[in-house]
């Protein structure tokens, strides 16, 4: 089976999507549009795609959950187009993909950082079918006027919780692009989930 | 791909991917300075590398690129800057602060506010605000690990004990978020308080030392302080010779031969755009100023 394609305009399309990615990071919960314009291999959707083909390269270690794990074709799409190194070991991860978001490892099963290089940790790619800013949980931080509401679906339970222990760790931690069908938001480590009466 | 002798904006697409990992992680860590490998670029070190290459990374076909130099469009360093964009991505360019997406500076932040989805690029030197005090990089990384600060305190306070006052003007610290101390560059310490909770998003990149950070907006930026010395910005005595405008930063421009001096923004755009809308300083008969001519005035003083 042939692979499927990268994008038809590299250097234009990296470009806008690499402008939603900071869009997303540099204001925490707020669902950025994104038309990721190109056809993504089989069991991942076309927005993380883009975002991948962004990010990723022959510098990089990607792991893949056991969905996308299961689904050769998506190894051999990322292998193909970008060159970086694919991995099962959670602990070698500069990039995380995740399908299943509902069963996501454990933040700390990813690489943290260290206090002298705290950049040398992993982005998690998060899939979910919707996000919204109406509901959800409150947060706060950087990148946020006040506080903002955001839900993303689904996610799994204690996740908020979770979030907080990773936020805690600033400025070590994992930081999180989730992607729906056709948007992406950022969860960077400095953002504060709130705890409600 | 054009058939051009460039990459679209000169950088190849490798480089690009690596910058916007570090910015990614600049902005996640603001006021941490991201390792990157910054690349040679056509232009000498001190002319803005780091910038360029951010500005490189994140420019695209929609963008509009505003360039200033000591709060000029017009010296040599921004006209180069803006003529490389322009060669080798074809981006529109703008003198307007507020026409611009994303605006290159070395040493100034427009008096414009800013607003959301502008993005503000400096230029640095010197990114590490610990290094006039600790030189080894392994001892300054140790610091920032521990929030260990207390160093720069002292600095700042053997200021008050020789001038009465914290005499540091240009490049003075800042806290990020709470969390990291940070150099906002060689601006002048009048527009520290212009990057606490702006809407734009700051980047800032050095490229002889190689290193990216970030402020994201809405975030906190505190210049260091006692409580009894109180931060204070540069204050000035009259208004704006040409344009008549208070509470901006104004550069001494010698205007004739007998050293006749006057005082006048330093952001040339903002001076020219009050001027067009009918504001007048004292001297606004006076001959055509350039904004160049301020910024060779001003060079010693960075
Ligand atoms: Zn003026």
């Amino acid at each position: 089976m042939a692979l499927a394609a990268g994008f038809a305009d590299p250097v234009f399309q990296s470009q806008a999507t690499f402008r939603a990615v900071a869009a997303a990071m540099a204001e925490p919960g707020h669902a950025v549009a994104l038309a990721a314009g190109l056809v993504p291999p089989a069991g991942l959707l076309a927005t993380t795609a883009a975002v991948l083909l962004t990010l990723v390269d022959f510098e990089t270690t990607v792991w893949l959950d056991d969905r996308l794990a299961r689904t050769p074709e998506v190894a051999d799409w990322l292998r193909f187009h970008t060159g970086c190194r694919i991995t099962r070991d959670t602990d070698a991860a500069d990039f995380a993909v995740i399908a299943e978001a509902g069963e996501m490892p454990p933040f700390s099963h990813f690489p943290q950082g260290t206090a002298e290089y705290p950049d040398r940790s992993a982005t998690l790619v998060v899939e979910v079918e919707a996000m919204t800013a109406a509901a959800g949980q409150l947060l706060t931080g950087p990148g946020i006027e006040g506080a903002a509401r955001f839900a993303a679906i689904p996610l799994p339970d204690g996740f908020w919780h979770a979030w907080q222990e990773n936020h805690a760790a600033f400025p070590l931690g994992i930081d999180l692009v989730f992607c729906s069908p056709d948007a992406v938001a950022g969860l960077p480590r400095s953002t504060r989930p709130i705890r409600e009466g | 791909m054009s058939a051009g002798a460039y990459n679209f904006a000169y950088l190849d697409e490798q480089t690009k991917r690596m910058i916007r990992r570090a910015i990614l992680k600049a902005i996640a860590i603001p006021g941490y300075q991201v390792p990157f490998a910054s690349r040679e670029m056509p232009m000498p070190y001190g002319w803005g590398t780091g910038g360029v290459q951010v500005t490189a990374a994140i420019i695209g076909p929609d963008d509009v690129l505003k360039v200033i130099d000591q709060g000029s469009d017009d010296t040599t360093n921004a006209v180069s800057i803006r003529g490389f964009f322009v060669k080798t991505s074809g981006v529109a360019t703008t003198t307007r602060t507020d026409a611009a997406t994303v605006i290159q500076t070395r040493h100034r932040i427009p008096e414009t506010p800013l607003a959301a989805g502008q993005i503000l690029v400096y230029q640095v030197p010197i990114p590490e605000p610990l290094r006039f005090l600790e030189p080894r990089e392994t001892e300054t990384r140790t610091m920032h690990a521990l929030e260990e600060y207390g160093l720069m305190h002292v600095k700042l306070y053997e200021d008050i004990a020789r001038h009465g006052h914290i005499a540091t003007t240009y490049a003075y610290p800042v806290k990020v978020a709470g969390r990291y101390v940070m150099d906002p560059s060689p601006t002048p310490k009048f527009d520290n308080p212009k990057m606490h909770r702006s809407p734009a998003l700051q980047l800032f990149g050095a490229g002889r030392e190689k290193r990216i950070y970030a402020i994201p907006p809405h975030t906190d930026v505190v210049s260091l302080d006692f409580e009894d010395h109180p931060f204070s910005v540069q204050e000035f005595d009259a208004p704006c010779a040409l344009c008549g405008a208070e509470g901006v930063f104004l550069d001494e421009v010698i205007v004739d031969d007998a050293g006749g001096r006057m005082f006048v923004c330093s952001d040339s755009d903002h001076c020219e755009e009050r001027r067009a809308a009918g504001h007048e300083g004292t001297l606004a008969g006076a001959p055509a100023w350039s904004g160049a001519a301020a910024a060779a005035a001003t060079e010693d003083a960075s």
